[in-house]
């Protein structure tokens, strides 16, 4: 089945998302869609799969033109799209999750889920998928989530899968088998648009690339004739610099100072088991790590929003072992959350109301009860120019705003105060190279201010290129630490630390 | 319209939800009325005069004007609370036991206070029934806040609770007037009457200095919504409770304080009634204002302007049902019908927008984004 875009427009009011796109998606053939945070791609993709209208445009289904009032007629007419939040609902089973809205039904009403079974484990065999229909979708790791996802498509019949950013949430092993799939998905002449802001993830697996800037195409290639810091160049409208600059590292006295830290989770299993660590001034310390390996409890404990159950923590030499995050913010502790859309932001809340949504109080903002409306604006607009925070203005939602410049107005509000120490979860999941390139450099400016800098990732290319020193956690503890300046290290030992190997 | 404070003008989608959504839910229900009265038995003619009789009894004199208005004030007042507490995200259900705590601390005080020039009776009588309400609303708070109780459930119990306490307390020697065995409570002095505006146009025009208390009122809650950093946590923890928390708003003292601000101004409604309009409490002076106000909180979309409004219509047509109860004989529930069939329609916009597509923007109307 091939499809065809021509002339896509989206505006939501004055925004125009889409410009005159056209797009041409071929069967057996992957491509891959590259483009800045807030190019359009995800309005693009929305308005191929029926959930948005386009302003102007038309969408061509083998030569004849086609209206999709809905998802509901997109997906009849053979397209899909796994969205880059899954929608599964965690309680029902694989099988359940999959004829979701589709329910086969026997007589008497009656759900027919043994067929449904049977689907799921014919199409998991057919493309290699391998999930159990009776397993509980909450049981299931990430990846295996994201192929019930795409079983959903399948067993919908689509020809066309859409796929937005799929490896964002995925460990490197995940990826691999990810791709996999990709392929025999394409072998059987199904057609893939395949979204990521990784470029050396775009190169192994497209067939070819299309770059959207600004919300038009401006390139497209094929990716054996192109490099990263091509694409990059295309992407973004000049060459970008993928080196971190940095003054030589010099570190001060030791700021964090966490040692014997046990933190639970609320069942009560341990997350974090008598870790120690520290953290110098004008120093990066990276914290390497496969998910789950008790990261982000540390990072709630370092925060205050979790209460440790044993160890202490120094900041400065204070015992903050139970401070409140306020107490925390206030003594100079910023917190860069790995969830931003959940917790570091309010969506609904204007971009001005989110710069000072942990500053607010504070006598630069407020007077007596009141909040100082003015002064915040005038504050939310300077940041928001200094950290290139993309948005109409600074009244938007910020709900509105695309993954990398929601992050830009987080990384703007916790950096343009008086900081100490600067904790951060997965700061530049999701984004594209530009803006990493960018809040990379801002805690590197941070760094040569002396501050501490604690980054917590999955991602071990950021790992390597940010950190003047590497933690390796896993099952709760550090299992290996590296200096990369003093002995150079290599992503091999770090990967086979992160999996266990140094215990 | 909170965006205007930031610096923007009202925006479409606003206009559409705070504006003609209500606007249109309203029509809607009034014909359904109609429709309803029609299917009962109503004759057209009766319909027709029972309707110029709502618009007679709410707008057609100066005396149904001060009708309308008197029933409006302690709608608003504590529909007000009603709005803050669903800015938080507190469901409380609660402002009925609330307005009854608060009318009747209003009663003690005032008849406590009676020796005193009304200068200093007044204003304490009505704080008093504002930090009754506050305390009463604050346990449900405080439960929620330290065990995690929900506060509609609590609310709920507090609101029968209130009932029995009112009867009780009413035949209490300290409250009861003086040589009566039924509950009833004794009236209040002079010095602590809210007085009435209009007593020399016509003695009895009953609108009454509560509807200053309620204009104050809502320049305070719109001030404490958008303009203090209260208010920013409550909205804060309302719209995103995770991402609140983060930002160190603390929870749980967002959550008492919401509810007693709540609390407090339901409490003002209830002073605002026996101060002003009963002149004593009685079994049942709530009237139901403390569930009528939940409607008006969500018909003025928890915005203190629009709750205003809400409110004015809700006591333009409880004004109204009353003339339409006299000149047409028609039952004044239908009212009651009337007011729950806006709220049926408020709660479901998308029904709104399939009746009455003016107005509205084209395209597909389920939300794009979130
Ligand atoms: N519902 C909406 N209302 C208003 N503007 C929107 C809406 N959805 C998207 N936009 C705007 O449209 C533009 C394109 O957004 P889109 O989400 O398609 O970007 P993207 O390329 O998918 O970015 P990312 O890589 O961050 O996911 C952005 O400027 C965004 O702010
Ligand atoms: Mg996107």
């Amino acid at each position: 089945m091939q499809v065809e875009l021509k002339g896509i427009t989206k505006r939501f009011g004055s925004v125009v998302a889409n410009n005159g796109v056209d797009l041409t998606i071929r069967p057996g053939e992957v491509l891959g869609l590259l483009g800045e945070n807030g190019a359009g791609k995800s309005t693009l993709m929305n308005v191929l799969c029926g959930l948005y209208s386009p302003t102007e445009g038309e969408i061509i289904i083998n030569g004849t033109p086609v209206r999709f009032e809905g998802p509901g007629d997109a997906i009849r007419a053979g397209i899909g799209m796994v969205h880059q939040h899954f929608m599964l609902i965690p309680v029902f089973s694989v099988a359940e999750n999959v004829v979701l809205g589709i329910e086969p039904v026997g007589r008497f009403d009656h759900l027919d889920l043994e067929t449904a079974r049977t689907q799921v484990r014919r199409l998991s065999e057919e493309y290699g998928l391998s999930v159990d229909p009776d397993a509980i979708v909450e049981t299931l790791p990430v990846g295996v989530q994201q192929r019930v996802e795409i079983i959903k498509v399948l067993f919908r019949e689509a020809d066309v899968l859409i796929l937005d950013e799929p490896t964002a949430v995925l460990t490197p092993q995940e990826v691999d088998e990810f791709f996999q799939i990709v392929r025999s998905l394409c072998d059987t002449g199904k057609a893939i648009v395949f979204i990521t802001h990784k470029l050396n993830e775009i190169l192994e697996i497209s067939d070819r690339i299309s770059v959207i800037r600004r919300g038009e195409i401006v390139g497209s290639g094929d990716p054996k004739q192109l490099t990263r810091p091509d694409l990059a160049e295309m992407m973004v409208g000049h060459p970008v610099d993928f080196n971190v600059e940095r003054a030589p590292f010099d570190p001060g006295e030791v700021i964090l100072n966490v040692s014997d830290l046990t933190v639970l989770h609320d069942d009560g299993a341990i997350a974090v088991n008598r870790l120690s660590l520290q953290v110098r001034s004008g120093e990066v310390v990276g914290i390497a790590g496969v998910q789950g390996n008790g990261q982000s409890a540390l990072i709630e404990a370092l925060a205050g929003l979790r209460m440790p159950a044993g160890g202490i923590v120094l900041f400065d030499g204070t015992d903050i072992t139970a401070a409140s995050p306020r107490a925390r913010h206030r003594m100079g502790i910023a917190h860069i959350p790995e969830d931003r859309q959940a917790a570091g932001l309010i969506g609904s809340f204007t971009v001005a109301e989110n710069m000072v949504l942990d500053t607010y109080y504070d006598a630069r903002f407020s007077r007596g009860g009141s909040i100082d409306w003015a002064r915040v604006n005038a504050v939310a607009e300077s940041a928001a120019r200094d950290y290139d925070v993309r948005t109409p203005s600074i009244h938007s939602d910020a709900a509105h705003l695309s993954g990398g410049n929601q992050q830009k107005l987080i990384v703007a509000r916790e950096l343009s105060r008086d900081t100490r120490l600067l904790i951060a979860g997965q700061p530049t999941r999701g984004l594209d190279v530009g803006s990493i390139a960018y809040i990379h450099a801002r805690l590197m400016a941070a760094r040569d201010e002396g501050d501490g800098i604690l980054i917590v990732s999955s991602e071990l290319d950021e790992i390597l290129s940010v950190s003047d020193r590497i933690l390796v956690m896993f099952k709760g503890r550090i299992v290996a630490e590296y200096e990369p300046g003093k002995t150079p290290v290599d992503k091999g030992t770090i990967g086979l630390a992160m999996a266990g190997a140094a215990t | 319209m909170e965006k205007a404070v930031s610096g923007r003008v009202i925006g479409r989608t606003q206009f559409e939800d705070l504006v003609l959504v209500p606007l249109y839910a309203f029509v809607a229900a009034l014909v359904l009325g109609a429709v309803v009265m029609f299917a009962t038995g109503v004759d057209l003619a009766t319909i027709g005069q029972s309707f110029v009789a709502l618009v007679r009894g709410s707008v057609g004199s100066l005396n149904a004007v001060s009708e309308t208005l008197t029933a409006a004030a302690p709608l608003v007042l504590a529909g007000l609370g009603l709005a803050l507490g669903f800015r938080a995200g507190l469901f409380n259900i609660g402002a009925e036991g609330q307005v009854i705590m608060g009318g009747l601390a209003a009663v003690v005080a005032g008849v406590a206070l009676g020796g005193m020039p009304a200068i200093v009776a007044l204003p304490l009588s009505i704080l008093a029934g504002a930090l009754a309400g506050a305390l009463y609303a604050g346990i449900a708070g405080w439960l929620r806040a330290a065990t995690g109780a929900h506060e509609v459930i609590s609310t709920i119990m507090l609101n029968l609770i209130s009932y029995r306490l009112l009867d009780y307390l009413l035949r209490t020697p300290l409250i009861q007037k003086e040589g009566r065995d039924d509950p009833i409570s004794k009236s209040i002095p002079e010095v602590a009457e809210l007085p009435r505006l209009l007593t020399f146009i016509d003695v009895n025009l009953r609108v009454h200095a509560g509807i200053f208390l309620m204009l104050a009122m809502v320049a305070v809650a719109y001030w404490l919504l958008f303009r203090s950093k209260l208010g920013f946590e409550f909205r804060a923890s309302g719209e995103n409770a995770i991402a609140a928390r983060f930002a160190g708003i603390n929870a749980g003292m967002t959550i008492v304080l919401a509810m007693c601000v709540a609390g407090a101004l339901a409490g003002l409604a209830g002073a605002n009634q026996v101060l002003g309009v009963l002149d004593r409490a009685t079994p049942g002076f709530s009237a139901g204002i403390g569930f009528d106000a939940i409607a008006v909180a969500l018909l003025g979309r928890s915005h203190p302007v629009g709750v205003l409004f809400a409110g004015l219509l809700f006591g333009a047509l409880e004004a109204g049902g009353r003339q339409m109860q006299v000149d047409a004989g028609v039952s004044i529930d239908l009212i009651g019908i009337i007011q729950a069939l806006i709220i049926v329609f408020i709660a479901a916009p998308l029904l709104v927008r399939a009746l009455f597509p003016w107005g509205f923007r084209r395209g597909p109307s389920k939300k794009e984004g979130s």
